[in-house]
C-alpha cells in the first residue's frame, strides 16, 4: 500500500468520524477487538466502537471485532453505508471474489460477490458486473423471513444470524438478485475460523443455513473498507457513507452525491422497488476491452460465461 | 331402528375383520418403500442437503412440488365433501368418507415435505418461538395447523355414527382391544334425537368451516410464491389458481380411490357408474376452470411480456415442452372430452383420465416452481451443471415415493379400522331417496 492510499483512507476516516466527534471515549466494547497478547507496533489506529465512539488503539493489538448477535442487530449509530461500483473500470480480475471468500472463510462454491458478464440487449455493449448484496432499504428477504434471522440495521446493513436461521430458503426466493447462498453441507473452510460466530463476520459458516455479502461491518468498525473494495486492483468498488456524502475505494475519496450526479449512477433493477444501497456507474470510457476479463481465468470460471450472448456471438 | 334392518355392516365387516395374503404383501411392499425413503432421509441428514438436486438457484425442488401436491389433494375432502354435505347431495354418502380420508392423510403428509426442504430441522421450533407474523411462512404454519385440526374434527364427526354402529354390532369378529377402542371413540353416542340433532348441527358448521379454512390454506400457499418478485410467481391470480388446481387434483384422486376400493372391497353395489360420472362432472367443471386460469395467467405473461417473462415462457416451451403440454393442454382437455362426450363416459375411461389429471397437476406444480427458479433476473452464470439446471436425485425421488407409500399405507390402515363407506343410515337413505340407482 503506498503513502497516497494511506492518506486518502485517513481522510475518509477523518471525514467519517466527524459524526462521532465530541463524544467521550468508551472502552468496554472495544476491549473485545484488542488482542492484548499480541505485540505492539507503536502505530495507532482509530477505532469506532459499537456506540459510535472513537478510540485509538495500537495497530498490532487489533483483531477484527466480533460483536455479539444481540449487538449485531443494532447497527453502527449515525451511519448509513453505501457502495458504488464503477462498471467502466471492471475487468473481471476477480480479486474481490477471492478476498471476500478468504475473509469470510468461504468454500469455492460459495461466493458472496459474483461477477456477471452482462449485456442488456443484442446491440448494447457487454460489460462485467460485480454484484454484492444490495442491502436494500426495502428488503424482501427481511420481510419474508419467518423467524427474524435476517434483519435490516439502522446503518442500512442487512445481516443474517445463522444461529437463528432455520434454512427454509424463502429469503433466497425472495431476493430478486440471486444474492444469497446456502450451505448445502459442512464445508471444511468453515473450520478455519476459530473465533466465535458473529453475524457481522458471517463466519464461521453453518451447514443448512443461508449467508450472503455483509458489507463487512467487522472491518468498518476498525475503519477499514470491505474486503472486495480494498482488494480490487482497478479501484472499481467504492464504499462509504451516504450521510457523510463520501465514498472511497482506498485510493481516492469522492463525494458520493457528485459522483452519482456526474457519472449518472443508477441502481440495478430500480423498477423492482427494493431500493438498493449499491449504486452502479455505467460502463462508459472503459479502461479495458471486455475480452481482457477472460485473460487469466481458471478454465472452470471461463466456462461460466460460455453461454452468454456475447461469448456465443464471438464463437460464430 | 336402523340396525334391525338388513345391516349393511354384514357387507363391510370382512374388510375390517380379515386381511388377505395379498393385503399383507401390499403392506410389506409399502413399508419397504417407506424404508427406502427413511434411508434417503438419513443420507440427507448425515451428508447434508448436497445429496439433493437443489442448489443456490433452484433452492426449492421436488419437495416443495410434493408439498403443494399433497396439500392440493387434501382438498378432496375439504371442498368436495364439505360442499356435497352442505348441499345435501344424496349420492355423496358412499364416497364422502374416502374424500375425508384423502383430506386428512394428505394433510398429514404434505407438511412433511416442506420439512425435508428445511436446512436446520433442529431449529424448527423457532417457527413458533420467534415466529414473525409478517412472513407468509408463519401464515402457512397457522393456516395448515388450523386446517389439520378442523379436518380432524370434521372427519371425527362424520365417523361417529359408524363408530357407534361398530360398537353395537355383536357379530363383528374383532379382537377385544378394537371393540374397546370403538366403544371409547363412540363417546356414548346412541342415536337419540337430541344427539342426532347436535351431531348434524356440528357437522354442518364444520363442513362450512373446512371449506373456508381450506381456501385460506391454499391461498396462503400460493402467496408464498406470489408475494416474491420472481418472474412467473409475482401474479395476482395465483391464490384462486392454486385453489382451483387443488380441488381439481382432489377430485381426480377421489376418483382413483373410488376405483381402487370398489375393486378390492367389491363395492360395486354401492359405488356405481353414477358416482363416477357425478365426480367426473365435478372434475370436468374444475378442468375448465383450471384451463381458464392457466390460459389467463400465461396469456398475460406472454402477450405484454416483460423480458424475464419472455425468457420464462421460452424456457417452458423449449426445455419443459412435454411437461408443459401434458399438464396444461392434455391435463385440461382430456377430462373435457372424456366426461363431456357421453359415449366415452365409462368407469374405466373416467379413472384413466383421473390418472392423467393427477400426473398433469403434479407436473403443473413442477412447472410453477422449477422453471422460475431457473430463470432469475440475473442470468445464472455457472460452470457447474447442477447449478444451471435442477434435476432431482435418488434421495428426492425415494422420499417422494415414500410419501405416496405413506399415503397408501395410511389409507389401507384407515379402511381396516373403519368402513370405507359410511354404513349407518345407508339403507335408510337408500330407501328414502333411491340414491344408488
Amino acid at each position: 500500500m503506498n503513502k497516497n492510499q494511506k492518506n486518502s483512507r485517513r481522510q475518509f476516516l477523518k471525514k467519517g468520524l466527524i459524526a462521532g466527534a465530541g463524544v467521550a471515549i468508551g472502552g468496554g466494547l472495544v476491549a473485545a477487538y484488542v488482542d492484548v497478547s499480541a505485540a505492539e507496533t507503536g502505530e495507532k489506529v482509530k477505532v469506532l466502537t459499537t456506540d459510535g465512539e472513537i478510540m485509538e488503539v495500537d495497530k498490532g493489538l487489533l483483531k477484527l471485532p466480533r460483536v455479539s448477535i444481540a449487538e449485531s442487530h443494532k447497527g453502527i449509530p449515525g451511519r448509513k453505508f453505501v457502495m458504488v461500483i464503477d462498471l467502466g473500470k471492471c475487468k473481471n480480475a476477480r480479486k474481490c471474489v477471492e478476498a471476500c471468500q478468504k475473509g469470510h472463510h468461504l468454500p469455492q462454491s460459495q461466493e458472496f460477490m459474483k461477477v456477471y458478464l452482462l449485456q442488456d440487449s443484442e446491440k448494447t455493449a457487454p460489460y462485467w458486473f460485480p454484484k454484492p448484496c444490495f442491502h436494500c432499504d426495502n428488503p424482501l428477504c427481511v420481510s419474508v423471513c419467518p423467524v427474524g434471522a435476517t434483519y435490516k440495521r439502522t446503518d442500512g446493513i442487512v445481516l443474517i444470524d445463522n444461529e437463528r436461521c432455520i434454512g427454509c430458503k424463502f429469503c433466497m426466493t425472495g431476493c430478486p438478485y440471486s444474492t444469497r447462498v446456502f450451505a448445502w453441507k459442512h464445508y471444511p473452510e468453515f473450520d478455519e475460523d476459530k473465533e466465535p460466530y458473529s453475524p457481522e463476520a458471517s463466519s464461521p459458516g453453518k451447514e443448512g443455513t443461508v449467508s450472503k455479502c455483509d458489507f463487512c461491518p467487522d472491518l468498518i468498525r476498525i475503519g477499514k473498507i470491505p474486503y472486495c473494495a480494498s482488494a480490487c486492483p482497478m479501484g472499481v468498488i467504492y464504499f462509504g457513507d451516504v450521510d457523510e456524502d463520501t465514498v472511497t475505494n482506498g485510493t481516492e475519496t469522492l463525494q458520493f452525491s457528485k459522483l452519482i450526479h456526474d457519472r449518472a449512477g443508477y441502481r440495478y433493477l430500480e423498477t423492482l422497488g427494493t431500493r438498493p444501497c449499491v449504486y452502479y456507474l455505467p460502463p462508459v470510457d472503459r479502461q479495458y476491452e471486455v475480452d481482457r476479463g477472460f485473460g487469466d481465468l481458471e478454465e472452470s470460471v471461463k466456462e461460466r460465461y460460455k453461454d452468454t450472448p456475447y461469448s456465443k456471438k464471438n464463437k460464430q | 331402528m336402523e340396525l334391525e334392518q338388513k345391516n349393511p355392516l354384514r357387507d363391510f365387516s370382512p374388510q375390517l375383520e380379515r386381511t388377505s395374503i395379498l393385503g399383507y404383501a401390499w403392506i410389506v411392499f409399502l413399508l419397504g418403500v417407506i424404508g427406502l425413503g427413511f434411508y434417503a432421509f438419513l443420507a440427507q441428514v448425515y451428508e447434508g442437503h448436497e445429496v439433493t438436486g437443489m442448489r443456490d438457484n433452484v433452492v426449492w425442488g421436488v419437495y416443495i412440488v410434493n408439498f403443494i401436491f399433497f396439500m392440493g389433494i387434501s382438498y378432496a375432502g375439504a371442498l368436495i365433501s364439505g360442499t356435497l354435505h352442505l348441499f345435501k347431495t344424496a349420492w355423496r354418502k358412499p364416497i364422502i368418507r374416502m374424500a375425508e380420508f384423502i383430506t386428512i392423510i394428505a394433510l398429514l403428509i404434505g407438511p412433511c415435505f416442506i420439512l425435508l426442504c428445511i436446512g436446520r430441522l433442529d431449529k424448527l421450533h423457532y417457527l413458533v418461538l420467534f415466529g414473525r407474523i409478517q412472513s407468509p411462512i408463519t401464515w402457512d404454519v397457522i393456516a395448515i395447523s388450523t386446517d389439520i385440526f378442523g379436518c380432524f374434527i370434521f372427519l371425527y364427526l362424520s365417523v361417529l355414527r359408524d363408530l357407534a354402529t361398530l360398537r353395537d354390532y355383536e357379530l363383528l369378529q374383532l379382537p377385544n382391544w378394537r371393540k374397546k377402542l370403538y366403544r371409547l371413540l363412540a363417546l356414548g353416542y346412541t342415536g337419540t334425537p337430541e344427539q342426532q340433532q347436535r351431531l348434524n348441527r356440528a357437522t354442518d358448521i364444520m363442513a362450512a368451516m373446512v371449506i373456508a379454512i381450506a381456501i385460506i390454506v391454499y391461498s396462503v400457499l400460493a402467496w408464498i410464491f406470489s408475494v416474491t418478485l420472481q418472474p412467473g410467481w409475482h401474479s395476482t391470480i395465483f391464490g384462486p389458481y392454486f385453489v382451483i388446481a387443488a380441488v381439481y387434483s382432489g377430485s381426480a384422486v377421489l376418483i382413483l380411490c373410488m376405483w381402487v376400493f370398489r375393486k378390492i372391497y367389491h363395492l360395486e353395489e354401492y359405488i356405481t357408474k353414477k358416482h363416477f360420472v357425478a365426480v367426473g362432472v365435478i372434475m370436468l367443471v374444475l378442468a375448465a376452470f383450471f384451463g381458464y386460469f392457466t390460459f389467463s395467467d400465461y396469456l398475460t405473461k406472454w402477450y405484454g411480456s416483460e423480458k424475464n417473462d419472455e425468457l420464462l415462457i421460452q424456457l417452458l416451451f423449449k426445455e419443459f415442452y412435454w411437461p408443459f403440454i401434458i399438464s396444461n393442454y392434455i391435463g385440461v382437455l382430456l377430462p373435457l372430452l372424456v366426461v363431456g362426450i357421453a359415449k366415452l363416459r365409462t368407469i374405466t375411461n373416467i379413472t384413466l383420465t383421473a390418472i392423467v389429471v393427477v400426473i398433469a397437476l403434479w407436473l403443473n406444480r413442477y412447472l410453477i416452481v422449477v422453471p422460475t427458479l431457473e430463470s432469475p433476473y440475473l442470468p445464472i452464470q455457472d460452470s457447474r451443471a447442477a447449478w444451471l439446471n435442477y434435476s432431482a436425485t435418488w434421495v428426492e425421488w425415494s422420499l417422494t415415493a415414500a410419501g405416496v407409500a405413506i399415503f397408501c399405507l395410511l389409507f389401507t390402515l384407515a379402511s381396516k379400522f373403519i368402513t370405507i363407506v359410511p354404513v349407518t343410515g345407508l339403507i335408510k337413505e337408500e330407501k328414502k331417496e333411491d340414491i344408488l340407482v
